[in-house]
């Protein structure tokens, strides 16, 4: 057997310390180690974004890294970004704008929704559609994610005007 | 109190019930990451399972070794057909009345199958034992042409010859062939030979509906855990239909039906993958029994393009003739459907072709016939309804493409020709000639408001101009107008003609209402992304006059819920919808009772009114339904038993029939073949509209699968029987580049036969959307000659069918 590498990761804000087969993927690390089981598995190639989570400020798929390459990262997954007490505006937009349908996307889709706000804070459809085509879903159709996603843009550029 | 100061209006928003774009409660944890789905679930000890699979389409096996896997650290068991054959589980019924192997029984079929099963602490684990497992395969012949198919004289399946090497009958009649499964037919053959003969119109053409993939984002899997102390198995998994899983696994294995307990947990979408039964689910259990620990099996997303459930491989050759003037006047179809190595088709059972008789679409046609032959080939098996009632998609694209072919032989407008045939409101219920009976619609009204609202001279005009400039040498892009117009066939179905595998499918729905004024609702189906939470209690509030908001609509726990078929073929609504509104009329007479009894008078006397009963003639004098609740548990009423609970089962008097227009414009570059949707309008009847949020969003989703399908979707082979497009590399999905935005409409026509007038929609558009995709790229090129050409349409076909038509120079 391959000898065991020893891994530090901050999840969510909390640091994680184990030993982890060298070829052990970082969305296994999540969903079956710590029980982070937000992000989800949808392809092995790399396309869906169902995993997507961030890692060192930028959206990465979990499925295709190592949690050896995630060594001393920090890494955000939807369970981060926002709960029951303080829902991240995207959050609220997806449910207002009926951007879900059967859910397994869902927590990639805004995870990766968090960073193209970031990137651009008032993206047109356009940069949005191109922002988010490494997120796939079958269920929407995308027209009512874009839609969430302009009303969270609009609602946090809104929120940051009024605390200027 | 606050109630006496709402004003009736005020009274109805409260309830949130029919017909508003309630929120959906399902939200909160999905946004949340908390979601609970199969592959979430982990209990103490679970072991993990996974299969080695057949590299070869069709191979005999001469040898398993399973000695070095059982040596990988951490591998517990490694299962094998020998281990399944004592307990008879090697192989397993089909919902189509065949059979299928579980674990391959001395030879494979299809690339992928199933040869044995992995027992490990992990993922890694059963990995590592997979590589380890040594099976030798001798190669056999591999068809995977059905037309071949029917020639060969190799036989794929040995068990449909006698000892003299004759076919011998299959589960729905004689073979023609060894490799020939079922002839289904439906209508009079030589009535429409005949009109077709002595037509002055005919129109003919095949076409080969590809095979492709339903492809949910989550894959199929479960989870089998058999406490061996209470003689209890829990199966969670992706099931689409939890009670038929339980009554199927039942009888497999000889539990008990009350020992067996099954659980769809949150589903990652569906779309018909998740219909049927599945070698994986089977081993699990085994698996859980041999091992006594729970046992986990999840596809990865190329097990489950290459094995689980493909839809259509539908070759269908049909004739239509018309007078002169374009009235229809006959319509035949003979398809030959490519079912792979089993015949595993999510039909109900009397139904091997499904429901592909809807074939003569939304017109008038006095004469038809269809005839489906079923052959076995090296390919998987499957033929699932992909997000469509039973070969629905089949039907609807055959006859809307027969359409635009009839106009081109007239020389006819397309849209003109669907006008002239359809059927006429006043013709409804309406009986159609290969069978069914159409319950209500108004296909006219429909479609002159999709016309208008697109402007469909101003089109044609353009594209008659696009043309010239085209030819003038001014663009390189040729402008498709694709049209549709479609009738689904939903909500199987009345016990009387439809089961699966002899369970009748109704549905089913039981409510109990707690004494302060709140519910909970339990049914037979299972949401998928539908939002039953949300929208079955929209029917509940509506019918019983408690706001949806203090009602809990639970599904998918076999101990807890009632008997019910499931949720595919938009049936939820039109079955499971149906009941739930009659087990609230259940609940609203004996509220009736207990408010009468308060209030004083007789039964008669009192009325319901939104969220009360009130005294005919004296509305001040009124008890809401809350109070009624309440009553119903703390006072003796002479007469009634306390409580307030109730039970539907709802078998339908009838299928309803759904509706819609759909207009595509799109441009298409000559020179790449990339297609630019310009514009869709998809315009639905599914009669009462229940959340018209939702009922937008399925639209949404239903014509982004159709898109997928129409332009560039497919599983293919090669012709040793390998696949080709078995990772999402290949695998058509679109992302939010590709797709448009789309423009929504309705009209309502209601289910005369339904308690609430409600049709189903999730299907529709998609049932709808591919024929339109699929029209507007031929269409575009109808001016140079074109009639017709097959999906999918990528970029690649497209920019072929402009070469072929000399469009490159
Ligand atoms: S699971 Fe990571 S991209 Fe699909
Ligand atoms: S909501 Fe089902 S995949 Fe996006």
């Amino acid at each position: 057997m391959t000898k065991k590498m020893h891994i530090t990761i901050t999840v969510n804000g909390k640091e994680e310390e184990f030993l982890a087969e060298p070829r052990e993927l970082l969305i296994y690390t999540l969903r079956e180690r710590l029980n982070i089981t937000g992000p989800h598995i949808g392809c092995d190639t790399s396309h869906c974004g169902a995993c997507t989570v961030t890692l060192n400020g930028k959206s990465v798929k979990s499925c295709t890294m190592f949690v050896a390459q995630a060594d001393g990262a920090e890494v955000e997954t939807i369970e981060g970004i926002g709960g029951p007490d303080a829902l991240h505006p995207l959050q609220v937009a997806f449910k207002e704008h009926h951007g879900l349908q059967c859910g397994f996307c869902t927590p990639g889709m805004i995870t990766r929704a968090t960073k193209l706000l970031e990137e651009i804070p008032n993206p047109t459809e356009e940069e949005i559609r191109f922002g988010m085509a490494g997120n796939i879903c079958r269920c929407t159709g995308y027209q009512n994610i874009v839609k969430s996603i302009q009303a969270a843009a609009a609602e946090m550029s809104a929120a940051k005007e009024a605390a200027e | 109190m606050k109630d006496e100061v709402d004003t009736r209006e005020d009274r109805v928003a409260n309830l949130k019930g029919m017909g508003c774009s309630r929120k959906r409660v399902e939200d909160a944890r999905f946004t949340q990451g908390k979601g609970n789905y199969v592959d979430d679930i982990k209990l103490d000890g679970m072991l993990f399972g996974d299969f080695v699979r057949s590299p070869y389409a069709h191979a005999r096996i001469t040898s398993i070794d399973i000695e070095e896997a059982l040596k990988v650290p951490g591998v517990l068991a490694v299962l094998t057909a020998a281990d399944l054959e004592p307990l008879g589980l090697h192989w397993m019924p089909t919902l189509a009345g065949d059979k299928q192997m579980v674990l391959a029984d001395g030879k494979v079929l299809f690339q992928g199958q199933e040869v044995a099963f992995v027992v490990a602490e992990d993922r890694y684990a059963a990995a590592d034992g997979i590589e380890a497992v040594v099976v030798e395969y001798e190669e056999l012949p591999v068809i995977v042409d059905p037309f071949e198919s029917l020639k060969s004289d190799v036989v794929l399946r040995e068990d449909t010859v006698g000892e003299d090497s004759a076919p011998i009958d299959g589960a729905h009649g004689p073979r023609k062939h060894h490799n020939h499964i079922f002839t289904w037919e439906a209508g009079d053959k030589a009535p429409t030979e005949e009109v077709i003969a002595n037509a002055e119109v005919v129109a003919e053409e095949t076409m080969y509906y590809h095979r492709t993939h339903p492809c949910p984002l989550e894959t199929c899997g479960c989870v089998a855990s058999m406490d061996k102390v209470n003689g209890k198995l829990t199966l969670w998994g992706t099931f689409q239909a939890p009670h038929a899983i339980r009554t199927v696994v039942s009888l497999i294995s000889g539990i008990e039906e009350h020992n067996i307990r099954v659980i769809s947990p949150d589903i990652g979408g569906g779309f018909g993958n998740k219909v049927g039964a599945y070698p994986g689910y089977v081993c699990s259990v085994v698996a859980s029994i041999v091992t006594g620990k729970p046992v986990k099996w999840i596809e990865d997303r190329m097990d489950n393009l290459m094995t689980t459930a493909f839809a259509r491989d539908y070759w269908m050759s049909g004739k239509i003739s018309a007078t002169p003037e374009g009235k229809i006047t006959a319509l035949r179809c003979q398809v030959t459907a490519d079912h792979g190595g089993f015949d595993a088709c999510a039909d109900p059972t009397k139904f091997p072709a499904g429901f592909m008789n809807i074939c003569t679409g939304s017109y008038d046609i006095p004469t038809a016939y269809l005839e489906v032959d079923g052959v076995y080939t090296n390919k998987a098996p499957g033929g699932v309804s992909y997000r469509c009632s039973f070969r629905v998609t089949e039907a609807v694209y055959f006859i809307e493409r027969m359409i635009e072919v009839l106009a081109i032989e007239l020389g006819m407008d397309a849209a003109e020709l669907r006008r002239i045939n359809f059927i006429k409101k006043e013709q409804f219920p309406y009986k159609a000639a290969l069978g069914w009976e159409y319950d209500s619609g108004d296909y006219h009204t429909a479609w002159d408001k999709a016309l208008k609202a697109v402007d469909y001279d101003a089109l044609r005009a353009e594209q008659v101009q696009r043309v010239e400039d085209f030819k003038a040498g001014k663009t390189r892009k040729l402008m498709g107008i694709g049209l549709s117009f479609f009738t689904e066939i939903v909500g199987a179905g009345p016990v009387k003609n439809c089961d699966i595998l002899g369970l009748g499918m109704f549905d089913s729905c039981e409510i109990r209402i707690h004494p302060t004024g709140s519910a909970i609702a339990r049914l037979g189906t299972i949401s998928q992304g539908q939002g039953h939470a949300t929208t079955f209690a929209q029917i509940l509030a509506s019918e019983i006059g408690l706001p949806a908001d203090s009602i809990t609509v639970e599904e998918g726990d076999t101990d807890t819920a009632p008997y019910g078929l499931g949720t595919y073929g938009s049936r939820s609504t039109p079955v499971a919808g149906a009941a739930t509104a009659m087990a609230g009329r259940k609940i609203r007479a004996k509220a009736q009772m207990i408010a009468a009894y308060l209030l004083e008078v007789h039964d008669d006397d009192v009325e319901f009114d939104v969220d009360r009963f009130v005294v005919k003639g004296a509305p001040e004098k009124f008890k809401t339904m809350k109070e009624i609740a309440f009553a119903a548990y703390n006072q003796a009423i002479p007469g009634i038993e306390p409580g307030l609970e109730a039970v539907s089962y709802y078998d339908p008097p009838n299928m309803t029939y759904p509706f819609g227009a759909y207009v595509c414009v799109m441009d298409i570059d000559v020179d790449t073949g990339v297609p630019d949707i310009r514009r869709f309008y998809a315009l639905d009847d599914c009669g009462t509209r229940i959340n018209p949020m939702i009922i937008e969003g399925q639209v949404h989703g239903g014509l982004t699968e159709a898109l997928a399908v129409a332009l560039g979707q497919e599983i293919a082979y090669d012709n040793m029987g390998n696949v080709k497009t078995g990772t999402l590399m290949d695998f058509f999905l679109p992302t939010a580049w590709e797709v448009p935005n789309y423009e929504t409409d309705f009209t309502v026509t209601p289910s005369p036969h339904h308690p609430i007038g409600a049709k189903g929609v999730g299907e529709s558009p998609h049932v709808g959307g591919v024929p339109c995709f699929s029209n507007a790229v031929q269409d575009a090129f109808r001016a140079f000659g074109l009639r017709h050409t097959n999906m999918p349409h990528d970029h690649w076909r497209i920019w072929k069918t402009a070469n072929e038509l000399g469009l490159h120079g």
